[in-house]
């Protein structure tokens, strides 16, 4: 079992602990970070953008929030709901919430478990575009029995309960803030959607989208001594590499986030001895998807669509040699440094390596991927260096969209393909085509207009059931569903799809976990997709910052109370 | 000013030598200097600079030398090309406004709608609407370079056609213009011996300013994706990527800012010492 | 010339509904997608849901009257009402910006004092040293200061702002530590504490930015400058002996102007477009980065709208580098 779903309540202690130094709420002064992508509004509901959910995590916070290690904590309850406790009920349909004792909004008023009800309501409210609907999905009515305790009713029966009101993505509104902000009127409620009121320790004074935003203590935050610093300022725009020059060499800033960058940048700016880097591992791998259709564009109008498998990539054979031939460990080198670890997975590896995962992949093997492409009738009978047979050399498009380490990656895949007398072509595609959803255009991943094409994916919170049933055979995209949908690879395969329905009603964490494993393990040694490198997240911070706990399964800032000046 | 004499053409030689040189090195690139610049070598990556690569490596362990000077070829056809294209489409414009009363106002209408479009969508279309075709007919290297040529061509010509239009105005107002129109000589004659020549220089300083912009905007199209394969290698790409490590290894930065700034600066010179030959009048004066 | 000025004026008006038209219409065309920059894991479904209350499933004309309505009506009215205190604008919706759910014309609200502060100074620094640079190398052609400037210019210009943007950081923000190398927007100046703050945060941008529009502008004047210079007039004007500096000013000035003027009325409007590269290096965050960060994100309502306002200042600053054509030369008319 490694998925981080243990409920580690108990070690929060540990990370909870009053830090070193600090001296009481506000008695550090300012805190200064930097997010060189700006939020662009600080209501989750209406972005799901990571940079709009952690500007808001400093007021807007979740009732069970996620520990670095992906356990969950309890946040603004005193206990996590769950069978054995009796939370959860035992046909698994009902989940019941109770607040801690006197929780304040930032403007006095008391939180109350109506304002739980009103937050499901928000999201779900019909024309109100909310981008978390799918954390609200399923439930029927959050009933209210008192002011501390809200009851959420499933339609059916939950094997994972923990959508509504846990982590970044789906944290409490205050029900008087954004009573006429539901359905069509959420858009135009700019000044509730730019300065929420919350129960995090910081409220917004100032709020430029895209550009900063200024926080002040919360006075009515629920611990007095905290949090340590008496005001923030998260500052947008510029690139990867000016934040971590502004924080590691000049220190004009105190914390950078993402800092995405090649590891001797980094390590030579931190050799200034001004701050250092910090990194935490999630659920975001970079792959290759491959593609099961044949794009070839003479079959017009059910061109990349079932009714053409691949003439080349159907081949099993083929896909395991494409991955046999590249070397993981030397592209998490080049592209991620401390950010990047190779993978053969899917799902997250924990750190002791413990669990089913294969890991043969982690070693390139040029002469195994030639012996498979010949004993698969790939040879390269003309001498012109590609393989071919039949007559059509094994040439490869392969696409991705505009980024600099992912146009390193395909630079280095190309040669090692050529290696093994695969000849490639390279296409990048602006992100903003390529991860649209646009119909009319043919450069989207949706379409898949190429033989193979790499991009990173994750899972929200701690379960990857949503996750993993995107390779059902019924989320394929093609053109009855305007290419709507999310398996792009357009692989079927019943025995995968019986998998995720079991998935769908098996309760218990272990369980559930396994069937989790097995469904990673059929995607990847179908070579489906082929899992290329677990990437973290990484930030720098200036050597006097103390209690920066960076994680990947919340908030960024998730304990941003902590937070103080390290004095010598 | 009989020092000012001696230096002219001197500067006009210079320029051309200079010019010529790079031009050459880059041409013959592949045979001066025997690696690919498209050959990896994941074991030496981010080298200095030592007797086996000149200039050192890159952080996939390509062979700069051999990176800059692919990149110049590239460059360089980029800079010429879309500079012609866009002298040519700025002139023609210009001349027209300036010349034909009732042009003036639909053509200075249509530079104004240029000029406040938006670069980056243009391009986004033109890639979308234009790349299979091209790719198609050229070959897929060649294709997405005629389309850099065009993109940058069709939406740098507004300003030369503005300060044309000024000069030819000014022109036109001249006394032999007049006496040319009152003996009725025809409008392309006016245009090519009367009007061309008198605005000569602006075209020339539009032109040379043109190839500058032509390199740069390469080097902010690879920037943002919508250029050259990411493979390729352009002094823009290259100088883009080698920022990044300026601390550490300036070279990768200096060297193709260094070689864009000279064949730019050559290139001033070139179109300076031309403009005073273009000049007899001036030349024979002074 | 008033004739002209009423004519151009009352064609302004359907010069601009034309831009706009076009500028929809090429954002209709391209490709990208507003949803793009969501995260992966919000399903298509969500997806659908979320562009059909940007309205993005009402049809192309509708969009765009509604566009120009909102842009053309409502916006004035909010800003009047906002001065004087009425409530024209009651009960309509204003235009918001997709990316950030806010309305439009607050965004450049924001975003507009720092560019002007920046990219504004930058103009006018750069200009108000490229013309006596350029009227001088012309005067003295290939003089040691014309082969100096020169040089210094062309490097200026033939090095992209990435590149010394980045070196002017490393050199006085990480070695030297003198300026700040990150614009902070919320700075207010009110004393001269602030005002030093202010002068040092701006320094980098606005030297990147004034070594780029020196470079381009004093080309242009030196060569007008020789053009002049060679002319009849000035000959005949040296024979009768009137003096080089009044000659200068008087006679050959006005005329080498003419085409400078042109360039320098064109550079103006982007001014207010900001400069996307420096912006981005310094973190100005003004209307370069607003536009560029919008047309990323496929921001239409944001990008459509800086275009037009950017297109009715090109508009207008033509009109005037062409009055001011008239007056710098009588020899042009416009009847």
């Amino acid at each position: 079992m490694t998925l981080p779903t243990t409920l580690t309540g108990l070690a929060l202690g540990a990370l909870m602990a009053l830090p070193l130094g600090a001296e009481g709420r506000g008695a550090d002064g300012a805190l200064r970070i930097l997010y060189w992508q700006a939020p662009s509004t600080l209501n989750p509901y209406l972005s799901g953008g990571i940079k709009d959910n952690e500007a808001a995590s400093l007021c807007l916070e979740p009732l069970i929030r996620y520990d670095p290690t992906g356990a969950m904590i309890p946040w603004l309850v005193d206990v996590v709901p769950t069978l054995e406790n009796g939370g959860v009920s035992a046909d698994l349909t009902r989940i019941t919430w109770r607040l801690k004792d006197g929780l304040r909004w930032s403007d006095g008023s008391a939180v109350t478990s109506d304002d739980l009800r009103f937050t499901w309501e928000y999201c779900t409210a019909e024309g109100g575009g909310c981008a978390q609907l799918e954390k609200f999905a399923d439930v029927v009515a959050v009933e209210t029995p008192d002011t501390r305790t809200a009851t959420v009713i499933f339609s059916k029966p939950k094997p994972f309960p923990y959508g509504p009101f846990v982590g970044p993505q789906a944290p409490i509104l205050q029900a008087a803030q954004f009573a006429d902000c539901v359905g069509p009127r959420a858009p135009t409620c700019t000044d509730a959607n730019f300065a929420p009121i919350g129960t995090g320790p910081y409220r917004v004074t100032q709020f430029r989208p895209g550009d900063v935003v200024v926080y002040e203590v919360n006075p009515e935050y629920r611990d007095p001594s905290k949090p340590g610093f008496a005001t923030v300022t998260i500052k947008g725009g510029g690139t990867a590499e000016s934040a971590a020059r502004a924080v590691l060499e000049t220190a004009e800033f105190d914390y950078a986030w993402n800092l995405q960058l090649s590891p001797d940048v980094l390590s030579r700016m931190q050799a200034r001895g001004k701050g250092g880097v910090v990194s935490a591992f999630g659920s975001l791998v970079e792959r290759i998807a491959v593609n099961f259709t044949d794009p070839d564009p003479a079959h017009g109008a059910t061109r990349a669509t079932a009714a053409h498998p691949h003439p080349v990539l159907s081949n099993p054979a083929v896909r395991r040699a494409l991955s046999m031939a590249l070397d993981r460990g030397m592209m998490a080198e080049i592209g991620y440094g401390p950010a990047g670890r190779p993978t053969c997975n899917l799902l997250p590896v924990a750190a002791d390596g413990t669990g089913a995962a294969d890991n043969a992949c982690l070693q390139q093997n040029l002469a195994g991927a030639r012996a498979l492409l010949d004993q698969a009738g790939w040879v390269d009978s003309d001498g012109d260096g590609v393989r071919d047979k039949a007559g059509q050399d094994l040439r490869l498009l392969f696409q991705t969209s505009t980024n600099a380490v992912r146009q390193d990656f395909q630079a280095v895949i190309k040669e090692w393909w050529r290696q093994i007398g695969v000849a490639t072509e390279l296409r990048n595609i602006d992100a903003s085509v390529f991860f649209g959803a646009d119909p009319g255009s043919p450069d989207t991943m949706q379409k898949f207009h190429a033989d193979v094409q790499m991009y990173a994916g994750a899972f929200d919170g701690a379960d990857p059931e949503a996750y993993l049933t995107t390779w059902t055979c019924d989320k394929a995209p093609h053109p009855e569903n305007q290419w709507q949908g999310a398996n792009v690879s357009r692989w079927c395969d019943p025995a995968y799809d019986a998998l995720a329905a079991e998935l769908a009603v098996t309760a218990g964490l272990d369980a559930r976990a396994a069937l989790a494993w097995a469904m990673n393990d059929s995607l990847v040694k179908n070579g489906v997709v082929l899992p290329l490198v677990d990437r973290g997240r990484v930030s720098g911070h200036v050597n006097d910052l103390g209690g920066v706990a960076i994680n990947a399964w919340d908030s960024e800032l998730w304990n941003i109370a902590d937070w103080h000046r390290i004095k010598y | 000013m009989t020092s000012a004499h001696r230096r002219r053409p001197l500067a006009l030689w210079f320029g051309a030598g200079l010019l010529g040189l790079i031009v050459l090195c880059t041409l013959l690139g592949p045979i001066l200097w025997g690696l690919p610049g498209d050959q990896m070598d994941l074991t030496a990556r981010n080298q200095g600079p030592s007797g086996a690569h000149p200039l050192g490596t890159d952080q996939l362990g390509r062979d700069l030398l051999a990176r800059v000077l692919a990149g110049g070829r590239i460059s360089l056809g980029v800079g010429a090309l879309a500079m012609l294209v866009s002298v040519a489409l700025g002139t023609a414009v210009g001349v027209l406004a300036g010349m034909v009363r009732w042009l003036d106002g639909p053509l200075m209408r249509v530079t104004d709608l240029f000029l406040s479009l938006p670069l980056l969508p243009l391009v986004l279309i033109a890639i979308t609407l234009f790349r299979a075709p091209l790719s198609a007919t050229f070959g897929p290297e060649t294709g997405i370079f005629v389309l850099v040529v065009a993109v940058i061509g069709a939406t740098s010509w507004m300003q030369t056609a503005r300060v044309v239009r000024s000069e030819v105005l000014g022109v036109m107002g001249r006394s032999y213009i007049m006496a040319a129109r009152s003996t009725g000589t025809r409008g392309v004659t006016i245009a090519t011996r009367h009007v061309l020549p008198n605005t000569q220089s602006a075209i020339i300083v539009s032109a040379t300013l043109s190839v500058a912009t032509a390199i740069i905007t390469e080097s902010t199209l690879s920037f943002l994706g919508l250029g050259f394969p990411p493979d390729f290698a352009t002094w823009g790409r290259l100088l883009f990527d080698g920022t990044a490590y300026l601390s550490d290894y300036p070279g990768r930065a200096i060297w193709p800012g260094a070689l864009i700034s000279l064949s730019v600066l050559a290139t001033v010179y070139v179109g300076d010492g031309l403009r005073d030959r273009s000049d007899p009048r001036y030349f024979k004066n002074r | 010339m008033l004739n002209y000025t009423i004519r151009r004026l009352t064609l302004a008006l359907p010069t601009l509904l034309a831009i706009s038209l076009v500028v929809f219409a090429l954002m209709e065309l391209a490709p990208g997608d507003p949803m793009a920059q969501l995260p992966l894991t919000i399903s298509p479904e969500v997806k659908a849901q979320i562009r059909e209350t940007l309205g993005l499933d009402a049809p192309s004309h509708v969009r765009f009257g509604k566009w120009l309505w909102q842009l053309g009506v409502v916006e004035p009215s909010v800003w009047l009402d906002h001065v004087f205190g009425t409530t024209l604008a009651e009960g309509q919706t204003r235009m918001i910006s997709w990316q950030t759910r806010g309305p439009v014309m607050d965004l450049i609200g924001q975003r507009l004092p720092q560019t002007l502060w920046v990219v504004g100074l930058a103009y006018l620094f750069g200009t108000a040293l490229a013309l006596p640079v350029g009227i001088w190398s012309a005067y003295r052609q290939y003089s040691a200061f014309d082969q100096i400037t020169t040089g210094v210019s062309i490097i200026g210009f033939a090095v992209p702002p990435f590149f010394s943007g980045v070196l002017l950081i490393l050199l006085f923000s990480v070695h030297l530590e003198w300026l700040s190398s990150v614009y902070d927007t919320t700075l207010r100046v009110t004393g001269w504490d602030s005002f030093g703050q202010q002068l040092r945060q701006m320094a980098l941008p606005v030297a990147v930015l004034s070594l780029q529009t020196t470079a381009q502008i004093s080309r242009y004047m030196r060569s007008a400058m020789l053009d002049h210079l060679g002319q009849d007039y000035v000959r005949a004007a040296r024979a009768r002996g009137i003096n080089e500096g009044g000659m200068l000013w008087r006679h050959v000035l006005p005329n080498a102007l003419v085409p400078v003027v042109s360039v320098i009325a064109l550079g103006l409007p982007q001014v207010f477009a900001g400069a996307i590269v420096t912006e981005q290096i310094f973190r100005v965050n003004g209307v370069g980065h607003l536009l560029i960060s919008s047309i990323q994100a496929n921001d239409l309502p944001t990008v459509q709208t800086i275009t037009v306002l950017l297109a009715t200042l090109i508009v207008i600053c033509n009109l005037l580098a062409d009055l001011a054509y008239g007056a710098l030369d009588p020899r042009i008319r416009y009847d």
